[in-house]
């Protein structure tokens, strides 16, 4: 599928950038902070067969960054209002890493336009004692490739993220991450407590060789999410979707099949 | 020109190499290689240094904040400035500065500089810093919200000393139902400000505005005499003529009998401090968000945090000052009159240099050069030789 044009969307007076394409029930994605503004192959893949929306968050990309933007909380609340305004139902939601945090969040405080929940890699819990890379302690190129399993495969983002076309918005991204993520570093200790308010089917995907927020992570999301299913996926990083496309887009596809099955 | 002894305490017993190691003596040089014995006897070694500056002449002392790192000493400068406040009998103390966004409580500056104004009667001079990248690293505070929460941090510690308290503040990062702080400053209506800074225009803007000495931070002269002439000129926007007193340029003086034999003996110690306590990786300078995006990219472009700096350097760029009596004042007079400023704060100390050494550059300083900048201004036309 040809990646469609970037649009816009307004909500309440904040401008985001918005890619829509595909045909089927609707399905938004929330990116995480290395991978905002990309139409990745794996949306391709996923707008066979539905209707992708893929927003770039405020604060992201060529969305406006609002004086009101303080905390994934605040994203979370934006995400429901632009939920209403486009008046989406049966929503599949799937976010990753810190669009995981935003998408847990969200689903704590509303489901009603949700008819699933899938977290990649996510952000927003803390879960003692494991060892994660501090990503605010890396040059660009470090990290980039510590996203990885397999190091090599980082060509493209590293080559793509030294474009000084791209310099501004990479600054932009990682100074909204910061805003958004640095303390407490990259999780919300309130949020664990609510996770159990979330009542629509769960999936959680994650790389058995994240190093933001390795398997440990899938486990403790787990047990706070009543019924959560949980696929790890081998030779993985922390970007499923980019390193193991393939096994990522089947096990999506699996949980929203046998849920369909189920209803 | 007034001079005032400038200390950053570093743990100079570090071990160089393991600095090296490591990438920097901030935020991950683990701590396990401070020997508290040692640090003790530095403690007392360098408030007995600020001490002699007093008896010396030195016009003030000054310490500054720094948070884990063998760099500098000094994570709580409180406790020192209160250490010195009765031992210190005519210079004034000066705190350059505390770090306000990394305080979660602004209101306890607002206390403890106006003990330390009481405690020595007037002498005292508050400093306030943003502080460095590495300190939102360090202290876990957000980077993102350091220039919000140093406005908000300054503009409630000067209603707090400048308003008749109990009063409600109601902020976006501080919030008191009473604001009420007990001792008032001794000064009226409250002690000086300084603003030390590494040149953001932002702050050299705002510093001139509200009238508050500009402290330059360790840089070429050249690019002093362009930041003096900035706030100058920006004094001037705001309507007046600023003294050449509001200006202070913080440097480093070693002087010997010669100059050979003073960049012999200075040259190890330099070299250990811009070379080793200084470094740190940019990402660790400039975390996202410090500073706005085009500042960024310009210290990125200049690469300032990569490449090492030869102690000749420091010496032909002006950012120090190495050599005789007479090559010490020739310089500091020629660089006064091309920057424009009346004060000098001066590493007496640096890098690993230790007491015996420091003593006397301390001694030779204060006989061979305060005497004869005293009553010296700075001369000639500024504005011409910053340009």
């Amino acid at each position: 599928m040809e990646e469609p044009n970037a649009s816009r969307a307004d909500v309440r007076g904040c401008n985001i950038a918005l890619r829509r394409a595909g045909a089927g029930g609707p399905l938004l994605i929330l990116h995480g902070a290395s991978d905002a503004g990309l139409w990745l192959p794996f949306v391709a893949d996923l707008a066979t067969h539905h209707d992708v929306i893929a927003p770039e968050h405020p604060g992201f990309g060529s969305s406006d960054t609002p004086a009101w933007l303080d905390t994934i909380p605040d994203l979370a609340s934006f995400y429901l209002d632009l939920l209403d305004q486009l008046d989406l139902t049966n929503v599949h939601l799937v976010g990753f890493d810190l669009g995981g945090w935003i998408a847990a969040e969200l689903a704590v405080r509303n489901t009603r336009r949700l008819a699933s929940l899938t977290l990649v890699g996510a952000a927003g819990i803390h879960v003692p004692g494991v060892a994660q890379i501090d990503p605010f302690l890396r040059t660009d190129e470090r990290r980039i490739r510590d996203l990885f399993h397999d190091p090599a495969r980082a060509d493209d983002m590293v080559k793509r993220a030294a474009r000084p076309e791209f310099e501004d918005i990479g600054l932009k991204n990682q100074t909204t991450t910061a805003r958004l993520t640095w303390q407490p570093r990259g999780y919300d200790p309130h949020l664990a407590k609510w996770l159990h308010r979330i009542d629509v089917p769960t999936l959680l995907v994650w790389g058995a060789n994240d190093r933001f927020f390795p398997p440990e992570f899938a486990t403790a999301w787990q047990k706070l999410i009543p019924g959560a299913k949980l696929t790890v996926i081998a030779q993985c990083g922390h970007l499923p979707h980019i390193e193991q496309r393939p096994a990522f887009v089947a096990a999506l596809d699996d949980f929203l099949d046998r849920m369909r099955a189920a209803a | 020109m007034k001079f005032f002894n400038f200390h950053l305490m570093p743990y100079r017993h570090a071990d160089l190499d393991a600095i090296e190691r490591n990438g920097s003596a901030w935020v991950t040089y683990s701590n396990s290689h401070y020997d508290p014995e040692k640090g003790a006897g530095l403690y007392h070694e360098y408030l007995d240094q600020m001490e002699l500056a007093d008896r010396l002449g030195f016009d003030g002392v000054c310490l500054n904040e720094h948070h884990q790192t063998a760099y500098g000493m000094m994570p709580i400068p409180g406790v020192l400035a209160g250490a010195l406040a009765r031992s210190v009998k005519r210079a004034k103390l000066a705190i350059l500065g505390r770090a306000l966004p990394l305080l979660n409580n602004p209101l306890m500056v607002a206390e403890e500089y106006a003990m330390l104004d009481n405690l020595t009667r007037g002498r005292f001079i508050a400093g306030f810093v943003r502080g460095i990248g590495a300190e939102y690293h360090a202290m876990g505070i957000n980077p993102a919200h350091s220039q919000d929460r140093f406005a908000e941090a300054h503009d409630l510690i000067i209603r707090a000393w400048t308003e008749p308290g109990p009063f409600q503040y109601v902020g976006k990062h501080y919030h008191f139902n009473y604001v009420n702080p007990w001792p008032r400053p001794y000064q009226s209506p409250h002690p000086p400000i300084w603003i030390p800074s590494q040149g953001s225009s932002s702050t050299i803007r705002w510093a001139a505005k509200m009238r508050y000495t500009y402290a330059q931070t360790l840089s070429p002269i050249a690019i002093v005499a362009r930041f003096f002439q900035m706030y100058r000129d920006e004094a001037e926007k705001a309507g007046y003529t600023p003294s050449p007193d509001q200006l202070a340029w913080s440097n480093t003086i070693y002087v010997a009998e010669t100059d050979e034999q003073a960049m012999r003996e200075a040259r190890p110690h330099l070299d250990a401090l811009v070379n080793r306590f200084l470094k740190m990786p940019t990402e660790m300078l400039l975390p996202p968000g410090y500073s706005n995006i085009d500042s960024i990219k310009r210290i990125r472009a200049a690469k300032v945090t990569g490449k090492p700096t030869s102690v000749d350097d420091l010496v032909k760029n002006g950012v120090v000052i190495v050599g005789s009596p007479s090559t010490v004042r020739e310089k500091l007079a020629a660089y006064q009159d091309l920057a424009g400023f009346n004060t000098s704060l001066t590493k007496t100390q640096f890098g690993t240099l230790p007491d015996d050494m420091t003593r006397a550059n301390m001694q030779a300083i204060a006989q061979e050069i305060l005497p004869h900048f005293r009553d010296r201004a700075p001369q000639g036309a500024q504005r011409a030789a910053a340009e």
